[in-house]
């Protein structure tokens, strides 16, 4: 049973058809790419995915729970997690803030517990920071737990934000170009770091990414996106020679 | 030799940190604090006047704190916070010069202070709505209408004495329930901004979206809220209504927002120690330039502007005394570390 499955998804702005008919499943464990010709869609995609649009038409599956409609909160607590193409940290809270507030969904004290620090509050305090610290030692970023996030270098910045999402404990990890701004050598460590991320945490993942070199190194599957449609889906070596790949990156030829 | 005193010195203000972070010293400090109010009020040792002003300086505390919920830690402009305390004030003054019997006054006024608080706490849930699918600018504008809504519907119910306003209630603000108000409600708010709930509220002014996508339910935060800042508003709003004895619909209007709101940014936005500051010093502040007379007006707007020119987040804005963190927020970290460093140790 796939974990998630996409079937017929259309989503238009004001009659610009932005993903049209895009089916799509992943089962788990697996690491999927999906890449394309900017404006092709796949944020959009990411973004059906997890709430932030309602989906026009078509029905997206998550463990057999159906997503198109929930909240964004409920989609992420019910296993997904994702990141954003450009950072979206709390930028003036700190790291450790910014990863406790994933913990959001996880916490078993009411409102009136939190107003009058009473209950279980001060156990439950204690068993988050300490969650949300052991994640970010795993990610050596406890050194600056108490620094704001905004004063991250890029990189750290992008780590912090992919620890973030990994709080929320989901089954499903969408990562939206995380090698975006990165050297060919980063490009590399990021690689690895993904590989890492899966095993340790044990998590399915998709990715959109612009960079052929860690899409091509890493995923096992790719999906090719073009005007909101799919042209091309298989491994990575079929995608590379793809006829209708080569020509939504680089045009078609003209004969003379 | 410096050195050593340099670090002796910061040693000195490390123990008084931690002395300020423990139950002890804040239930000394109370205890001191409403037995100092409780013998002013009993021997009248202090000047009237001085004990008018220093009421007016604790619910203009409560008002601030409160608002800055709102306007400093959610990111929100709210422009109607004189809305909350208008109901607040009517249902208490309503309470104790219509309903309570009068031998039992003082005995049921904290009573009629809560019912005032619920009551604006239950308005304030419904302003928490709109603020679903609204932000910025046009919820600034949904309070603003709301504000009116308050002040016309007042004006209108000649059972209050419409725009007359409500007078007959008997001086039962006093400066021991002032003072409890206001721990009260600046220990709530605390307690409220360092919780996962407050965390939630920061997050929305950092970041709607990416904290709705990180498990945040925006709504439950919104209403928490938006429930608790217009509870304090109430309570304040029922204190000032028997401190005055006397209240009006046009009391509650835009100008007294606009006070309050002068009150938070001169504080400092997200910081509740800023929001004390701010209070004291415009209250103490309007109280010495009275004798200027009109020039008094003229002389705070421009205090005002020299100050968003020289500081624009206000004295505190966005940094907070150290003795309202809990002292939990700073230890956490060094017993986290002592402990794995405790079980590096074990494994070698």
């Amino acid at each position: 049973m796939p974990l998630l499955e996409i079937q017929k998804l259309t989503h238009r702005f004001a009659g610009l058809c932005a993903v049209s008919d895009f089916n799509f499943a992943i089962e788990p464990h697996e690491l999927v790419g999906i890449i394309g010709p900017n404006g092709a869609g796949k944020t959009t995609v990411f973004n059906l995915i997890t709430g932030v649009y309602r989906a026009s038409e078509g029905s997206i599956k998550f463990e057999d729970q159906e997503l198109v409609g929930l909240t964004p909160h409920k989609i992420t607590r019910s296993g997904i997690a994702r990141t954003f193409q450009n950072i979206r940290l709390f930028k003036e809270l700190s790291v450790l803030d910014n990863v406790r507030i994933a913990h959001y969904g996880q916490i078993a004290y009411t409102p009136a517990e939190a107003l009058l620090h009473i209950g279980r509050f001060r156990a439950e305090e204690k068993r988050i920071t300490s969650q949300a610290l052991d994640l970010l030692s795993i990610f050596k970023l406890d050194e600056m737990a108490g620094e704001k996030a905004k004063n991250l270098p890029y990189g750290l910045q992008r780590r912090l934000e992919i620890a973030r999402a990994l709080a929320t404990k989901p089954k499903l990890l969408l990562l939206d170009e995380p090698a975006a701004g990165m050297n060919p050598n980063e490009i590399i460590q990021l690689m690895e770091f993904i590989g890492w991320i899966r095993q340790t945490f044990s998590v399915t993942i998709i990715l959109i990414e612009h960079q052929m070199r860690l899409v091509m190194g890493i995923c096992e599957r790719i999906v090719v996106l073009d005007f909101g449609a799919t042209i091309a889906a298989g491994l990575p070596a079929e995608i590379q020679n793809h006829p209708r790949v080569l020509e939504a990156y680089l045009g078609v030829e003209v004969t003379p | 030799m410096s050195n050593s005193s340099d670090t002796s010195y910061s040693a000195l203000i490390e123990k008084w940190h931690m002395l300020t972070g423990t139950r002890l010293f804040w239930a000394v400090v109370m205890i001191a604090g409403i037995a100092f109010c409780i013998a002013v009020d009993t021997f009248d040792f202090v000047d009237l006047y001085l004990q008018l002003i220093l009421i007016y300086v604790g619910i203009n505390i409560i008002l601030t704190v409160s608002l800055n919920l709102i306007n400093g830690y959610m990111g929100e402009f709210s422009v109607g916070h004189a809305g909350f305390m208008a109901v607040g004030a009517y249902i208490a003054s309503i309470l104790t010069v219509h309903v309570f019997p009068p031998n039992a006054q003082n005995l049921l006024f904290p009573l009629a202070i809560l019912a005032g608080g619920m009551a604006a706490a239950l308005v304030g849930f419904l302003v928490a709505i709109p603020s679903f699918k609204t932000r910025g600018d046009y919820l600034a504008i949904v309070t603003l209408a709301f504000g009116m809504i308050v002040k016309s519907i007042l004006e209108n119910i000649d059972a209050v004495g419409g725009p007359r306003g409500l007078l007959g209630m008997e001086k039962l603000t006093t400066l021991p329930w002032v003072f409890f108000w206001t721990a009260l409600s600046v220990w709530v708010i605390r307690n409220l901004v360092y919780s996962n709930f407050g965390r939630g509220v920061l997050s929305i002014r950092e970041d709607e979206i990416a904290s709705d996508l990180m498990s945040v339910n925006t709504r439950q935060v919104k209403i928490i809220a938006f429930v608790v800042s217009s509870f304090f508003a109430g309570i304040a709003g029922g204190l000032f209504a028997h401190a005055l004895q006397f209240i009006n619909p046009r009391m509650f209007d835009i100008l007294k927002s606009t006070d309050i709101l002068i009150m938070v940014y001169l504080g400092g936005i997200a910081s509740i120690g800023g929001s004390i500051i701010g209070a004291v010093i415009y209250t103490i502040l309007l109280e010495i330039l009275r004798p200027l007379g009109i020039w008094r007006m003229v002389l705070m707007p421009l205090m005002l502007v020299l100050l968003m020119i020289y500081r624009p987040r206000g004295i505190m804005g966005m940094k907070e005394i150290r003795m309202f963190v809990p002292l939990r927020d700073f230890v956490t970290e060094k017993l986290w570390r002592q402990k794995k460093k405790e079980a590096g140790d074990a494994s070698a």
